[in-house]
């Protein structure tokens, strides 16, 4: 193994990957660690999708930008990340639900999105299957621009196109100490040797407050498992994704034909666990089939978890850590890491390279749970 | 032997030439395999090609991948629809 580097990443997902593209991209020495495979943690489980409908103005600006970054992206790594825009239709199923959607619609156009406020009798113009009155829908909101793209193609470009540009991709390599001197990193061990840096990147999923504690840092983040399934491939039959928050579920038809969604237990509790369950697969054929009865015809083929990173106030924790030089935080995505990549890393590149701090980095940085007031992301399903 | 027209994968319809050139680009884990070629995601759940692709990547990289190392077989065994495990009935 090489004996130093600018910076280290620890974790291969699709925040680790994206960003050591965009750092070599900037002529910066990167090297990453994953513990197992890349895509191996939260990215490699993801659902696939991309929304920009949410209720903070952070989460909704990183997701709007990132849109724009998907768009080319394809082109810009020269590989296809099968990025397809068909839309987010989210249900609305009663008068409070309505007042969240409209506070939301109306600060989501004030960034320039482009969403609306569907009536119930508009809903089936998007998707034709949904059973509207079945649901108790008083009506949706939708945006053409949200859409998915696959996971596991997109870390795999980034880690393609760091890789070109020089950076170095450790798999199975484990980190087991960070050195820190005086308030400063100055290197990290792992399982394959030391390195010296001066810069550390935890993005390390739902082990990222393992990695924390190596500094003595305590993250507020827990894991949740989720649970998502797939069906066999079918002719297509809607684009958009569909999902509520009341219900917790979402579900889309990739483009190769097959549903995939997911849904939570009621009553689950954090942990590591990872086994599937027979709970999950009942609770979401119900729910899944009384939001288009039509799929009950449709088998369905295999299920698997994934963890959610989740911090008190569902979003990000990004940038330095206070009293750590050099030590950033780049975790806690809480079930919406994928989708925020692009803009997320491009931002830490900014603030890494540049020394450029911004809005959204002073709002989600570590610092913010020491006050008492937090300003929770409402719009998670899953 | 014409590597385009062996089927390895049934269920994704790949050949034996697909799964080399994607090792030859450097997804020489099973998992990164499988990620990227969609093997083992089917009906068949790699019951039929895990075991001829695990077999294809031991050759090229002449390195011996331990059956523990196998990807997980998710539920159920068989596709069953959505309508029968809606149902209450045991």
């Amino acid at each position: 193994m090489i004996k130093k580097t600018d910076v280290v990443i620890i974790g291969g997902g699709v925040n680790g990957c994206s960003l050591a593209y965009n750092l070599a991209k900037r002529g910066i020495d990167v090297t990453l660690f994953e513990k197992k495979y890349l895509s191996s943690g939260a990215t490699g489980a993801c659902g696939a999708g991309i929304r920009q409908q949410w209720s903070t103005k952070e989460n909704a600006l990183l997701a709007i930008e990132s849109v724009k970054i998907f768009e080319k992206l394809s082109r810009e790594l020269d590989e296809d990340i099968e990025f397809r825009q068909g839309g987010y239709l989210i249900m609305v199923h009663d008068e409070e639900e309505m007042k969240q959607a409209e506070k939301n619609v109306s600060m989501q156009r004030s960034l320039g999105l482009k969403v609306d406020i569907l009536e119930p009798d508009e809903i089936n113009d998007i998707v034709p299957i949904l059973d509207v009155k079945g649901i108790n829908a008083v009506g949706a909101t939708f945006c053409p621009s949200d859409g998915h793209a696959n996971p596991f193609k997109t870390t795999f470009a980034y880690a393609n196109a760091a890789r070109k540009l020089g950076a170095k991709l450790y798999t199975h390599t484990t980190v087991n100490k960070i050195r820190v001197k005086d308030g400063t990193v100055v290197g990290v061990s792992t399982d394959k040797g030391f390195i010296k840096t001066s810069v550390v990147v935890n993005a390390a999923g739902v082990w990222s407050r393992d990695i924390a504690r190596l500094t003595g840092v305590k993250l507020p983040n827990v894991p949740f498992r989720k649970e998502i399934m797939a069906t066999e491939r079918f002719k297509l039959l809607f684009e958009a994704m569909v999902i509520s928050f009341k219900d917790g579920i979402y579900f889309s038809q990739q483009r190769e034909g097959q549903i995939v969604g997911g849904i939570p237990i009621p009553g689950e509790k954090s942990g590591y666990k990872t086994m599937p369950t027979f709970a999950f697969l009942q609770h979401m054929a119900k729910t899944l089939t009384r939001y288009a009865p039509v799929l009950k015809h449709v088998n369905m083929l295999r299920h698997w978890t994934g963890f959610y990173d989740v911090t008190p106030d569902a979003r990000p924790i990004l940038g330095e850590t206070p009293g750590i030089k050099g030590f950033i935080q780049c975790n806690g995505f809480s079930g919406h890491g994928f989708m925020i990549s692009p803009m997320v890393t491009k931002i830490l590149t900014e603030y890494i390279v540049d020394g450029r701090t911004s809005d959204i980095l002073e709002k989600l940085s570590l610092n913010r749970f020491k006050g008492k007031k937090i300003d929770r992301e409402m719009s998670v399903v899953g | 032997m014409v590597k385009k027209k062996i089927i390895v994968c049934r269920c994704e319809d790949l050949t034996l030439e697909d799964v080399e050139k994607a090792i030859d680009e450097g997804y020489i884990d099973l998992e990164e395999l499988r990620k990227k070629l969609r093997i083992g995601m089917g009906p068949c759940q790699g019951r039929v090609c895990l075991p001829i692709v695990m077999k294809i990547l031991e050759r090229k990289t002449g390195k011996k991948i331990p059956k523990e190392s196998l990807p997980k077989a998710r539920p159920p065994i068989i596709p069953v629809p959505l309508g029968t495990l809606a149902s209450e009935e045991k």
